[in-house]
């Protein structure tokens, strides 16, 4: 068991520190902490510039394979990079769903054809990828999406058919993946496909979502007998291939995540500290609290991606994302009751909320998106634990 | 970073299981728990000569075996998962750690090779009858005299007080306040003056004792640390003792789940094992979550420990002792107690009897959890360093 990182890592963390010390300036000093959750909505434009950047800088898809343009980066060098880049108030990644889902699902799954017509564009940051999972009846229960494949016998190419929601960046990106089903007859995980859709075409209309905080980062996508560009896999794939997309990510931008936890935190007690709050014993209780629940939760992550061949290891990664949600959740109960009257007060009118604000109100999706509390709590205990599964409808 | 135990480690962790399943049985546990000494000879025998678990972080020049903190902490869970009886803790986790922390040579080298050797038994008593846990604590006084010290007072809530051959004394000069005027004492307890109590406890696991210091004279060689050093070493000591106790809590809290799940996969009810419901898996679920979040705070608290016993260790992790162990404390008091009262659920009615054991880990879960201050005592000291501009944490 060892805490520290190693010298090679720590040279590693210099480096790219000392790239975005030199180049998040000027232009893009603006978009430092901006467009991360709950302000994802915002500058769209010098956030794909960023991208760009970053891509020249050669700090895009740093953890893919050498052969694909990707530096190969360790765990724990991915790490460092999500933690630099957020310590720094890195701006919120437009090519997360290219870089960290598309990319490793097509390195994996993809032709040779596929790999070298798809890759570079994500490499360079130039094309932006969103994904097309859930749909109005397809939430946490995700094997009952409806959304309809159909091979066109003259193009030789699949039409789709059919409505995704809470795609974020529908509207700035270029491409979208999505799972839908090729075998009509099928139902559930079998009979489904993986597509590769462009979005600038005819058939695919994106309608933005507004949101309890006034502002919109998710849409609906409508597919209308929209060309799919390619299929990954074969028709019937599409639930494999779906699953091991979502478990790409390993965690590594977890701890990232936490930086941007940290900076929250840290306002939440510098406003404690100057206005009073500070002195209330119930609220010196909690703000204790999320500091341990946070602290903690790093922890949980470095054994999370530690070695993953022990059995310990598994469990932390089951609890991680209930854990995190509900921390946080709570973090923004714990801002507005920190900031008292205040609290209510807007930025400025009609319905410009504080960051805080933002938060707040973001924070009652974190334990919805990305499986329910609800639905994590089956997963630890089915899989965990090893309680009976679910009744399936 | 590596957050993954090593082999020796697991290694420990696996002797730990085989040899603690065999002796710290249920029968075993009830047997000793009964009994005013609180543990069975033959088992410590066994634990000091077969396990020699009492040598495990004993550096080598004291005839130890200089294994670390974390070693420490895997064996700990263990008997917390075992509710093993023995004055294990309190030799180990106050007194070897005291001696480490605070003795000069002389005194590691009269009282450690003995603890190896199985043939001498330690705590530390440090609190008064006021019930705290800070450094207000330390109540009983001493005075300077001709050829060494005078002690008077009263102590109490001492683990193993009654049956342990050393005594690690906190006592504060007369007159002195809080932190200051703090020294400690390596005291044979068998000096005149000193007559001692066996305190029935509610937690039958876990024995504590009163000690009563009635003119006890001392000569210099007793003095550990004069009133300088005192508090400072006092608290390393009592921070180390925290994270041992997480440590045990937090095997705890896994069994206490282990046991309930088990349970609902027997027990059916309407016509279904109770498992299959919800209402009990999401309770789980959340038995789980502590579990495992309390296992993290464990072992980076015993890695923080780690550096903190070694000659080198690494002075930003050392500087955390402080937070680390008041993170885990917090934590995992909160995380036993959560799960032990509701194993006690799961099981029901037979839950509430006598006869199976979930009382006997909701007991040790509210002693450890009250012992060396409750989650929201270690919740405010966090506060105090976050909050306070002096971030004093007395």
């Amino acid at each position: 068991m060892k805490l520290q990182f190693s010298a090679e890592d720590e040279l590693f963390r210099g480096e790219i520190s000392s790239w975005l010390a030199d180049n998040l300036t000027g232009e893009f000093e603006k978009i430092r902490y901006r467009g991360g959750p709950s302000d994802e909505h915002m500058y769209p434009a010098e956030r794909h510039e960023w991208e760009k950047k970053l891509a020249a800088g050669g700090w895009t898809c740093i953890g893919w394979p050498e052969e694909f343009g990707g530096k190969n980066a360790t765990i724990e060098q991915q790490v460092i990079f999500h933690e630099e880049y957020a310590r720094v108030g890195g701006p919120g990644r437009m090519g997360h769903i290219g870089e960290g889902l598309t990319g490793p699902t097509i390195i994996a799954y993809g032709t040779d054809e596929q790999k070298q017509k798809y890759l570079p564009t994500i490499l360079d940051g130039t094309e932006l990828w969103c994904q097309g999972y859930s749909e109005p009846s397809a939430g946490s229960d995700l094997a009952a999406v409806k959304t309809k494949a159909v091979l066109d016998g003259t193009l030789k190419k699949w039409r789709i058919s059919g409505q995704k929601v809470w795609t974020s960046l529908a509207h700035e990106s270029d491409w979208c993946f999505v799972v839908a089903r090729t075998d009509p007859q099928s139902n559930r995980h079998k009979g489904l496909g993986f597509f590769l859709v462009k979005m600038d075409q005819p058939g695919v209309e994106v309608r933005p979502i507004e949101q309890l905080t006034g502002t919109s980062e998710f849409n609906e996508v409508f597919f209308d007998e929209a060309i799919a560009e390619d299929i990954l896999g074969q028709p019937g794939e599409g639930w494999t291939i779906a699953m091991a997309l979502l478990g790409f990510e390993r965690g590594v931008s977890t701890l990232g995540q936490q930086m941007l936890f940290q900076n929250e935190l840290d306002t939440i007690v510098k406003v404690a500290k100057s206005n009073g709050a500070g002195h209330d014993p119930a609220l010196r209780q909690r703000i204790a609290e999320a500091h341990t629940g946070l602290r903690l939760m790093r922890y949980n992550a470095m054994r999370m991606l530690s070695d993953p061949t022990s059995g310990d290891l598994d469990k932390s990664a089951l609890v991680y994302k209930l854990h995190w949600a509900s921390w946080h959740r709570n973090l923004g109960k714990l801002a507005m009751d920190v900031l008292g009257p205040e609290s209510e007060i807007c930025e400025s009118g009609p319905y410009d909320l504080t960051r805080l604000q933002s938060m707040y109100l973001f924070t009652r999706s974190d334990t919805i998106y990305g499986g329910t509390n609800q639905v994590q709590r089956n997963i630890i205990a089915e899989r965990g634990l090893g309680m009976p599964r679910e009744a399936k409808g | 970073m590596d957050f993954a135990l090593t082999e020796e480690q697991e290694m420990i962790r696996e002797s730990a299981e085989s040899f603690l399943a065999d002796v710290s049985s249920s029968q075993a546990v009830r047997k000793a728990m009964m009994t005013e000494q609180g543990y069975d000879d033959e088992v410590w025998q066994r634990i000091c000569e077969e396990m020699v678990w009492p040598a495990l972080h004993i550096p080598e020049i004291y005839g130890g075996m200089g294994l670390g903190y974390v070693e420490l902490a895997v064996l700990l869970e263990k008997m917390g998962k075992y509710l093993l009886c023995s004055p294990y803790f309190s030799t180990v986790c106050l007194g070897v750690n005291a001696l480490l922390v605070a003795g000069n040579d002389e005194q590691k080298q009269a009282y450690l090779p003995q603890i190896v050797e199985g043939k001498l038994k330690a705590t530390l008593a440090y609190t008064g009858m006021n019930g705290r846990w800070d450094a207000h604590a330390v109540q009983a006084t001493y005075q300077t005299t001709s050829s060494g010290f005078e002690l008077n007072g009263q102590l109490r809530f001492v683990p193993d007080g009654h049956i342990a051959d050393l005594l690690i004394v906190a006592a504060r000069k007369e007159g002195s306040q809080c932190e200051d005027g703090i020294a400690l004492f390596a005291v044979p307890a068998t000096t005149q003056g000193i007559s001692r109590q066996w305190l029935p406890t509610m937690d039958q696991t876990r024995k504590q004792a009163e000690i009563t210091l009635h003119g006890v004279v001392l000569d210099q060689s007793t003095m550990m640390v004069d009133e300088n050093e005192g508090w400072s070493k006092l608290s390393t000591i009592i921070q180390l003792a925290q994270i041992a106790v997480a440590a045990e809590q937090m095997g705890g809290a896994q069994k206490t789940l282990d046991m309930a799940v088990d349970y609902t996969q027997e027990r059916e009810q309407f016509g279904r094992k109770i498992a299959s419901y919800q209402a009990i898996k999401h309770k789980a679920a959340d038995m789980m979550l502590k579990a495992e979040v309390a296992r993290s705070a464990v072992y980076y608290a015993a890695c923080v420990g780690q550096e903190v016993i070694s000659e080198d260790g690494d002075p930003v992790l050392i500087d955390d002792l402080p937070q680390a162990a008041s993170m885990a404390k917090a934590y995992c008091s909160d995380a036993f107690f959560f799960n032990a009262g509701n194993a006690i659920q799961f099981f029901g009615g037979v839950g509430f009897t006598w006869e199976y054991d979930c009382h006997l880990y909701f007991k040790r879960a509210k002693s450890t959890e009250t012992f060396l201050g409750n989650a929201s005592y270690h919740r405010e000291l966090i506060a105090k360093q976050l909050l306070d501009a002096d971030g004093d944490v007395s």
